[in-house]
């Protein structure tokens, strides 16, 4: 039945069922009050790097191999090798630092980490008063512990340990496989007979 | 002096036309984005679109890093539809380098381009409708819907619109039950909100008398423009190019495509909804027929990835048009050339002819139904 | 104020009478400032909440519990911002426009009734003074964008007075068949007239076919007088090219608001008093407590207009200037001089069913001309085909 006006009076229905829903049905009131409600965001959900450390703050996981400084896209990492006294590196970052005013959250630095060190955070509220310094992340404030790292990404923490425990597990196995290679080749070759203390050579010694 | 009113009295009254500049700063103008527009009244004589205020250097940046890492910057063309232009670089790249993707991938990058898809064009008539004057309503009801897209797309890939979620041969992210339970959930929720907010605008007086027969775009002028995308064809166009390149794995679904009769923004306005209509086709279809396997080529590599020198031209019919990326290889870890072909920008340029002769009001309403995303235009 | 003249002298004899006159001019004008004024303040807030509500969102709840005291803080943010003027405005103009705006607005307050006899002043002329009133804002508007020495105001304020104007005329004929129905200006008599019946409700006007159309014709009409959705045009010019309060700022742009919303409600008063019976309704009548319970009435029948006027904001988009006038002239006029001649034939059918059969049959034959002749925005039947 088609009257004039019926467009009009359709479009009131509509708004009318909404008002009336708001009161009723969540789906028609998606509003959240933050702050004092949050959104549980996605396990995936990423926006900014932080580096894992194991036991302590002192021995990340990362080396300092410098992968992912080269493959950021727009170049917001920077690292300098921590060096001992006698200037030997370390395998350990001595400065970190993640500008993430550039960092534009592309996860190319977690892919490309052999070590399995650099990993993305979910923490949304970074704002801050200052534009320049405090928006420089340094190593103290990259640094969270694999104990928060299984608590904001249970199943992928799971799976990162796995696998490190999986590659030390078939490390330490080929260590093991090596040491007892080696201690059967020691144990089936001819002892190496120390020469005696007499500077007399002896004669015929095997070569 | 008293005798030249008299004088011009006889013939025709002088008039003035004005000269104004709508933009950059503008609530209506969907991104930074400026129009001269020289007025005779109320009447539009002539149109000049400004662009490039958005510039960010994108295809110079592009041609500085490897070949990867310029995939997030590609998720800021288009702002809204990240996934596709993640796929048309990606195509490309696969063109060039002879990778083939597997099935699961291929199912997968149907799913992610179709959603994009609804979300886009539910955010295109809610913001067309909201520069028709309608306060906010349909706009925050189309937004109620998107929502639940990004949020699917945080689930899946991390973020909500800078997915970052192609790669070449394949996405980075499998897709496990709970997210294709998720999906599928948004797709059978979808048609309520369609019918209600056909029911509020659709059939609407006001709605019709504003957009009907208003910003006309011929089908000859749309094919010399090389316009594409829904605004082609609601000119009755019938190019898209889901059925004529058949990329990824498009030619096993069944879908229509609408094309529209007159070309005015009512019918830009109308094929949207009917594309959403058909967006949700597919995705049903994908989502049940998706096969179980890898969700990427494993000889991919991440690191120091190279290409033989060639080039290529990679293509996907994206929510605004034909989004292409041409690429020249020299075989080594850079391209040599890379050039984006953005929709937006070359819809814009048959603006001037659709909005000759209407007044200032449409010229707002034409601009909103190209649905532009100055991401693109600007690149 | 008769009455409370009356009521005054005749409690407190001894004090002089014309202490007592002015008591009772101030008690009518302080009214209508507390009441209508804060009718405004918490329409604003209303409006706000809800179209929130019907675009599925929360309105400002944040000052105040369900944010009672946004209208004070909007009000006071307004107060501190600075005021510019434009150097070569005409500064006389300039100051005048907001107050020209708002006065009208509250004049015609002053005879609409709230409760039987309860009316500031009884006017033998009152609905011609309500309308003739409310359209002076009319000067307000286009001295405003004359005197902001800004051609995009000025074209903006053009484009206002045109559409107040045009629609100035289907809102007075409508206006007029109550009149001739009623068979006085008086806004009390008119309102009198529509008592009796079945619980003081079946004989208002808006339940006779002619009052029907012509409670549309006024409704529609009262929208575009003070601009609000779907005639916003000089509201939103903002977004094309500039109202005419482009170059006000602080509490002058306060008081265009006000004046616009203040409008609002005076036509949605006269509404109320000439199609929907004022203040009658089952248990109104002299005495306190039936002038209590036709006060309840009233703003009952008020907010429902007012309530009315945010549905339609929330929902439908705006018109064009073109069409809005084409639409003021050639389906609005016609239509309600129809009415002035439906009103007529009703008057003059001695047995009541055949007059309600004429009317009703004459009107809805009017209405399908119309709608055939204008039919612009009808929906076009347009073929999609797939490929």
């Amino acid at each position: 039945m088609n009257y004039p006006g019926k467009g009009l009076v359709d479009g009131l229905a509509v708004t009318a069922r909404n008002f009336v829903g708001s009161y009723f049905y969540t789906d028609r009131l998606t509003t959240v009050q933050y702050p004092e409600e949050r959104v549980q965001t996605p396990e995936n959900s990423r926006t900014f790097p932080f580096l894992v450390f194991d036991e302590s703050p002192d021995k990340p996981r990362c080396t300092a191999c410098k992968i992912c400084e080269v493959e950021c896209p727009p170049k917001c990492i920077y690292i300098v090798m921590d060096r001992d006294e006698k200037g030997k590196p370390r395998q350990q970052p001595k400065i970190f630092d993640i500008d993430i005013s550039v960092c534009m959250q592309c996860q190319i630095c977690v892919e490309v980490c052999p070590f399995e060190s650099i990993k993305m955070d979910n923490d949304y509220e970074k704002s801050r008063y200052g534009r320049f310094n405090e928006l420089m992340l340094r190593l103290p404030d990259l640094l969270k512990s694999n104990e928060y790292y299984r608590q904001i990404k249970p199943t992928e923490a799971a799976a990162v340990d796995a696998k490190l425990k999986a590659e030390a597990e078939a490390k330490a196995a080929k260590k093991a496989a090596a040491a007892a290679v080696a201690a059967a080749k020691a144990a089936a070759s001819p002892p190496a007979t120390p020469p005696p203390a007499s500077p007399k050579p002896p004669e015929g010694s095997a070569a | 002096m008293i005798t030249a009113p008299i004088a011009n009295m006889t013939g025709k009254i002088e008039t003035q036309t004005l000269e104004v500049s709508i933009g950059p700063q503008h609530p209506s103008t969907h991104g930074v984005f400026r129009m001269d527009v020289v007025l005779d009244g109320e009447i539009v004589r002539a149109l000049k679109p400004v662009i490039g205020y958005l510039h960010r250097n994108h295809e110079q940046l592009a041609e500085k890093m490897a070949w990867l890492h310029s995939m997030p910057y590609t998720d800021r063309l288009d702002y809204f539809n990240s996934m596709t232009n993640n796929w048309a670089y990606a195509l490309a790249v696969e063109k060039l380098a002879g990778i083939k993707v597997p099935e699961r991938a291929e199912y997968i990058r149907v799913i992610m381009a179709e959603l994009s898809r609804l979300q886009n064009h539910a955010s295109a008539i809610g913001f067309l409708l909201q520069d028709c004057g309608a306060w906010g309503t349909p706009l925050l009801y189309a937004f109620r819907e998107r929502e639940k897209i990004l949020d699917f797309f945080e689930t899946v890939s991390g973020s909500r619109m800078m997915c970052n979620y192609l790669r070449f041969g394949g996405v980075r992210v499998d897709l496990d039950e709970p997210m294709l339970a998720m999906a599928r959930e948004i797709v059978a929720k979808f048609p309520k909100f369609l019918d209600e907010f056909e029911k509020l605008m659709t059939t609407n007086e006001v709605v019709l008398a504003r957009c009907q027969r208003v910003g006309i775009l011929p089908k000859e002028l749309a094919i010399a423009g090389s316009i594409s995308g829904p605004v082609a064809r609601a000119s009755g166009v019938e190019y898209d190019l889901r059925k004529v390149d058949q990329y990824g794995v498009y030619g096993r679904f069944e879908f229509g495509v609408p094309v529209g009769p007159v070309g005015d923004v009512y019918d830009r306005y109308y094929i949207r909804v009917l594309e959403m209509r058909e967006a949700l086709k597919i995705l049903q279809q994908a989502l049940r027929d998706i096969p179980a396997g890898p969700a990427q080529a494993p000889e991919v590599k991440l690191r120091g990835f190279k290409i033989p020198a060639g080039d290529g031209y990679g293509r996907v019919e994206g929510p605004k048009g034909e989004l292409g990326f041409y690429l020249v290889s020299d075989g080594g870890p850079k391209p040599y050339r890379y050039h984006v072909r953005p929709p937006s920008f070359i819809n814009i340029t048959v603006l001037e002819d659709m909005c000759l002769g209407h007044k200032v009001a449409d010229a707002i309403i034409i601009l909103g139904s190209i649905d532009i995303v100055l991401g693109e235009v600007d690149r | 104020m008769e009455k409370i003249y009356q009521l005054l002298h005749a409690l407190l004899p001894s004090v002089p009478v014309w202490t007592v006159w002015i008591a009772a001019f101030l008690i009518p004008i302080g009214f209508i400032f507390g009441v209508y004024l804060t009718i405004f303040a918490f329409t604003t807030l209303v409006e706000r909440k809800a179209l929130g509500r019907i675009q599925n969102r929360y309105g400002p709840n944040r000052v105040g519990p369900f944010g009672i005291l946004q209208p004070m803080a909007d009000g006071l943010k307004i107060l501190l911002k600075e005021d510019i003027v434009p150097r070569a405005a005409d500064k006389f103009s300039h100051f005048l426009a907001p107050v020209l705006i708002v006065v009208p607005g509250l004049l015609v307050y002053l005879v609409v009734p709230v409760a039987p006899g309860m009316v500031a002043v009884d006017l033998k002329i009152g609905v011609l003074f309500a309308l003739a009133v409310g359209t002076v804002s009319v000067i307000a508007l286009f001295m405003a964008g004359w005197a902001s020495r800004n051609k995009f105001s000025l074209l903006g304020a053009m484009r206002a007075v045109a559409q107040v104007v045009s629609y100035e005329v289907p809102t007075v004929m409508a206006g007029v068949a109550v009149i001739m129905a009623a068979g006085t200006l008086s806004t009390l008599t008119i309102v009198e007239r529509q008592g009796g019946g079945i619980l003081n409700i079946s004989n208002w006007y808006v339940f006779r076919p002619w009052g029907l159309v012509g409670f549309v014709l006024f409704v529609i009409g009262g929208l575009a007088e003070s601009a609000r959705c779907p005639f916003d045009l000089p509201e939103a010019e903002s977004e094309l090219i500039g109202g005419y309060h482009t170059e006000y700022s602080g509490f002058k742009f306060a008081l265009f608001q006000m004046g616009e919303y203040l409008a609002g409600m005076a036509m949605a008063g006269v509404t109320v008093t000439l199609f929907l019976g004022g203040y009658m309704g089952p248990g109104s009548g002299p005495g306190l407590v039936g002038g209590l319970i036709s006060m309840f009435w009233f703003f009952g029948k008020l907010t429902g207009m007012i309530a009315l006027n945010i549905w339609i904001r929330g929902t439908w988009p705006r018109l064009r200037v073109d069409q809005l006038m084409g639409f003021a002239w050639k389906v609005l006029l016609p239509l309600a001089l129809v009415n002035i001649v439906a009103v007529g034939l009703w008057h003059f059918l001695t047995p009541r069913p055949v007059a309600w059969v004429v009317t009703t049959g004459w009107l809805a034959i009017w209405v399908v001309v119309l709608t055939k002749c204008n039919a612009g925005a009808a929906l076009e039947k347009r073929e999609y085909r797939y490929i």
